[in-house]
C-alpha cells in the first residue's frame, strides 16, 4: 500500500518536474501581437478568412501571409484594430457577402413525396430520395443551416424555409457548406436580384413538384437588356442563372417571370433600417404585411 | 536476430494492431481522409509508440515488479504515455518546428490512442525482454502506419468512385475497413 502510493507519487512528481524543466528550457517565444489580435477577433472560428480558426488567422496576419481585411464577421472595427496592432494601413474592406436562399418552395408551395418523420436534420433526410419534397433540389426545411450558423443569423420561417438575418450574417459560408441541397449561396450584398429555384427538371415536372419553380420558359433570358440572366443547361437539366458580374439590378426579369421565382429584394441598408424599426416597435414605412416579423 | 525479424513481421502483418487486434481504430477512421495526414500520423505514432513501450517496460521491470505492485500497471503506463507525449511535443516545437507543424494536432491525439497503451501492455503480457519489446513495438507501430496509409490511399480513390448515395462517406469507409481486415486475415499462417 505505502509502496504503491509512494511510487506513483514519486513517478508523477518526477514526470512533472521533467515537464516543468522542459517547459522552461524549450519555451517558444510567441509574438505578443498574435495574442493581441486574437483578443479582438470575434472568436467564432467560422473559417470565413480561409484559415483554421481565429488563432490560425491571427498567426497568419503576424506572419504576413494573410490580408488584414479577411475577417468578414469582424467588420470595420476589427480591421482597424488589427491594422493598428500591426502598424499597417487597414486597406479597403472586402465587399460584404451574405447568404441567399435559392428556393421558395416552403411547406405550403412544394408538393410532398412522402411524410418524413425521422431525425430533424437535413443531411439525414437528404439520404432518402433527396428529402420528403417532390422537388429533389429544394430546401428540406429541417434547419441544418440554423444549427450551422455560428452567429445565430438564420431562423426558420413560418413556411419551413430559413430566413437569413442580414444584420447577423457575416458571410462566413458555414451554412452553405452544411446544406446538403446546396440551396444556400454566398452573394455580394449589393446584388438584389436572385433566382430562388434550383430545380433543373423540365418545366412541367418542376411545376408539378412546386408552384414556384423555374419552368425554363426563357422569358428572363430574352428580356434581359444586359444579357446577365440565361437558362443554363447541363447533364442534369437546365435552370435560369444570373451572372452577377453583369446584373444591374434593373428587375425586368422579376416582372417577366411567370412563376415569380426571380425576386428582387430591398437594398440591405433599407432592410437593416426596417430591422431597427421593428425592434423599436414601429411599423416600417415599406411594410408589406408579410407577417415574418411576428 | 532471427527472433526479432519474426516478431516484427508478425506484428506488422499477422497480428496487425488495427486490422487484427482492433486497437487504435479511432485515428484509423479519423485521420485517413488524406494520404499526407495519414503519413504524418503514422510517423508520429511510430515515434511515440516505440519510445513509450520502452519506457513502460523499464517502469514495469524496475519499479512495479520490484515493489510487487503490478496492479498499478494501467495507471502508471498512462502516466508515462501522457507525460512522454507532452515532452516530445515540447522538444519538437523547439527543435524541429517544421515537423511540429506537420504533425500538428495529431501529436496530442496520440495521448488517448489505445494502440499505444495496448502495445505496452501486450509487451508485458508476453513477457518480452528489452530487445523483443523494441522489436514488437516497432513492428506494431509500422503495422499501424501501413494500415493507415493503405486505408487513406483507398479512401482518396473512393472520393472519385461511383458510390451509391446511401453508402457515401462513413458507411463505405467502414465496409472498406472490414474488407481490409479480412484481407489481412490471409497472412495468418505466414510464419
Amino acid at each position: 500500500m505505502i509502496y504503491a502510493v509512494l511510487s506513483l507519487a514519486i513517478l508523477g512528481g518526477l514526470f512533472g518536474l521533467v515537464l516543468g524543466i522542459a517547459n522552461k528550457k524549450f519555451a517558444v517565444e510567441v509574438d505578443p501581437r498574435v495574442e493581441a489580435i486574437l483578443e479582438v477577433l470575434p472568436g467564432a472560428n467560422c473559417g470565413s478568412c480561409g484559415f483554421p480558426g481565429c488563432s490560425g488567422y491571427a498567426e497568419a496576419v503576424v506572419a504576413g501571409t494573410a490580408p488584414l481585411n479577411a475577417c468578414t464577421p469582424g467588420k470595420d472595427e476589427v480591421r482597424q484594430t488589427i491594422a493598428k496592432i500591426m502598424g499597417r494601413e487597414a486597406g479597403e474592406a472586402k465587399e460584404r457577402k451574405v447568404a441567399q436562399l435559392l428556393c421558395k418552395g416552403g411547406s405550403d408551395r412544394a408538393a410532398l413525396l412522402y411524410e418524413y418523420e425521422g431525425i430533424r436534420d437535413c443531411h439525414t433526410a437528404a439520404t432518402m430520395f433527396q428529402g420528403p419534397k417532390a422537388c429533389s433540389y429544394g430546401c428540406l426545411g429541417l434547419g441544418s443551416c440554423v444549427e450551422a450558423c455560428p452567429f445565430g443569423g438564420i431562423q426558420m420561417g413560418e413556411d419551413q424555409l430559413p430566413v437569413v438575418n442580414y444584420e447577423l450574417c457575416s458571410g462566413c459560408g458555414a451554412c452553405v457548406d452544411n446544406c446538403p441541397q446546396h440551396v444556400l449561396k454566398l452573394v455580394e450584398a449589393s446584388q438584389l436580384v436572385h433566382v430562388r429555384c434550383r430545380n433543373k427538371e423540365k418545366g412541367k415536372e418542376a411545376k408539378k413538384a412546386c408552384t414556384v419553380a423555374c419552368i425554363k420558359c426563357k422569358l428572363c433570358e430574352r428580356n434581359c437588356p444586359e444579357g446577365a440572366i440565361s437558362v443554363v443547361a447541363d447533364a442534369e437539366g437546365s435552370i435560369a442563372v444570373i451572372d452577377y458580374a453583369k446584373c444591374t439590378n434593373c428587375g425586368i426579369c422579376v416582372e417577366k417571370c411567370p412563376t415569380k421565382v426571380i425576386e428582387k429584394m430591398l437594398p440591405l441598408s433599407t432592410l437593416l433600417e426596417q430591422n431597427k424599426d421593428i425592434t423599436s416597435g414601429q411599423k416600417p414605412t415599406s411594410c408589406q404585411n408579410c407577417g415574418l416579423c411576428q | 536476430m532471427r527472433e526479432m525479424v519474426i516478431i516484427i513481421i508478425g506484428a506488422v502483418l499477422i497480428n496487425n494492431i488495427i486490422l487484427s487486434q482492433f486497437l487504435g481504430v479511432c485515428p484509423f477512421l479519423g485521420v485517413s481522409k488524406k494520404l499526407s495526414s495519414a503519413v504524418g500520423m503514422g510517423v508520429a505514432v511510430t515515434f511515440v509508440l516505440t519510445l513509450a513501450s520502452l519506457i513502460t517496460w523499464l517502469v514495469q521491470t524496475f519499479i512495479l515488479e520490484l515493489l510487487e505492485i503490478e496492479y498499478l500497471q494501467t495507471i502508471a503506463f498512462i502516466l508515462v504515455i501522457a507525460s512522454l507525449v507532452q515532452f516530445v511535443e515540447m522538444v519538437m516545437r523547439k527543435k524541429t518546428p517544421d515537423l511540429y507543424e506537420a504533425l500538428g494536432v495529431y501529436l496530442p491525439l496520440i495521448t488517448t490512442n489505445c494502440a499505444v497503451l495496448g502495445v505496452a501492455i501486450i509487451n508485458i503480457q508476453k513477457s518480452y525482454g528489452f530487445g523483443e519489446t523494441l522489436a514488437n513495438s516497432l513492428g506494431n507501430a509500422l503495422g499501424f502506419t501501413l494500415a493507415l496509409v493503405l486505408f487513406a490511399g483507398i479512401r482518396e480513390r473512393l472520393d472519385f468512385a461511383d458510390v451509391p448515395q446511401s453508402l457515401k462517406g462513413m458507411p463505405i469507409a467502414l465496409i472498406t475497413a472490414a474488407l481490409m481486415s479480412i484481407a489481412f486475415l490471409g497472412f495468418t499462417g505466414l510464419l
